[in-house]
């Protein structure tokens, strides 16, 4: 059977698509955070070294993740709509950089209130904080930079290649704490297993699948509204239901 | 553990709270700035169809 990879690519099919899609992700993230959150205050013990402040933990790490993983995809689809030159991808692009700020963002708010009980210190210009900052500023960079350019697909090239060379910074803030000496700990889960206590594990797992199926949802309610306001000279834009109403 | 003793997370409840509350505060900050896009595009179409049917 022959599937047409590129059908999904035309904004047109895309948009009805993504519509159907977006509860199925909101929801499910709405249960997630809930049992995460549940896990992590009501059933996992306290913490022997740090007591309760640990908690801060089941957010923290999910949303850090978030941040490098969105700029990732990011750089994805701004390098896929350089390269194919397909307008969508660089629509995603321009839909997940808002959010991969703001969880960048929280990353660094959750990781300064954790700092300050358990370092002494809300911020240090550490390898780990500053690569972390570098990456907020990065998201904001390239949201600028594209919002400088009036002609929407020369903004797409321009901060397509912002985005690819900026990319770099992603393997650097994870291999920060093994490369540099540094405040910030190593990761207690790894590939090879964890140290870390089960009820823990649940919660941050779920915290982690609701931040990142929030992530989904909201960027493509983003990227509808994004593709409305680029297409909208187009035929099928005029005839949706929503618009005919 | 009752409810005071929950919300002094040990002594860290500022931080505890701080952290948890900024992140909910962002989640809803944003849904609300997405709706509103949204509801401005759809908007903004409208004007221009309704506009195209008058000429």
């Amino acid at each position: 059977m022959a599937i047409n990879w590129f059908k999904y690519s035309s904004p047109s099919t895309f948009y009805g698509l993504v519509g159907k899609l977006v509860p199925w992700f909101a929801w499910p993230s709405a249960i997630l955070f809930a049992v995460g959150l549940y896990i992590g205050f009501f059933v996992a013990p306290t913490d022997v070294t740090q007591g309760e402040a640990y908690r801060i933990i089941f957010i923290h790490v999910p949303v850090s993740i978030l941040s490098m993983f969105i700029y990732l995809v990011m750089a994805g689809y701004a390098a896929l709509g350089l390269i194919f030159n397909t307008r969508l991808s660089s629509m995603m692009a321009s839909a997940l950089a808002p959010t991969g700020a703001l969880f960048a963002f929280m990353s660094l708010w959750t990781g300064a209130l954790w700092g300050k009980p358990m370092w002494g210190a809300w911020w240090v210009w550490d390898a780990r904080l500053t690569s972390e900052l570098v990456l907020l500023f990065l998201y904001l960079g390239f949201m600028a930079l594209h919002a400088a350019i009036d002609d929407p697909r020369r903004a797409d090239r321009a901060a397509a290649l912002l985005a690819i060379v900026g990319s770099v910074n992603v393997p650097i803030i994870y291999f920060s704490v093994q490369w540099w000496n540094t405040l910030h700990q190593g990761s207690t889960v790894k590939f090879s297993g964890t140290s870390m206590h089960v009820d823990m594990q649940q919660a941050m797992f779920s915290v982690l699948a609701a931040c990142w199926l929030y992530a989904i949802a909201v960027s493509l309610v983003r990227v509808r509204s994004i593709i409305l306001e680029r297409e909208r000279n187009t035929q099928w834009v005029t005839e949706l239901a929503e618009v005919k109403q | 553990m009752n409810w005071g003793e929950f919300f002094a997370m040990g002594g860290y409840g500022l931080y505890v709270w701080g952290s948890y509350g900024m992140v909910l505060f962002i989640f809803i900050v944003e849904i609300i700035l997405v709706r509103h896009r949204r509801t401005n595009a759809v908007e903004q179409l409208r004007l221009m169809r309704n506009a195209g049917k008058g000429e």
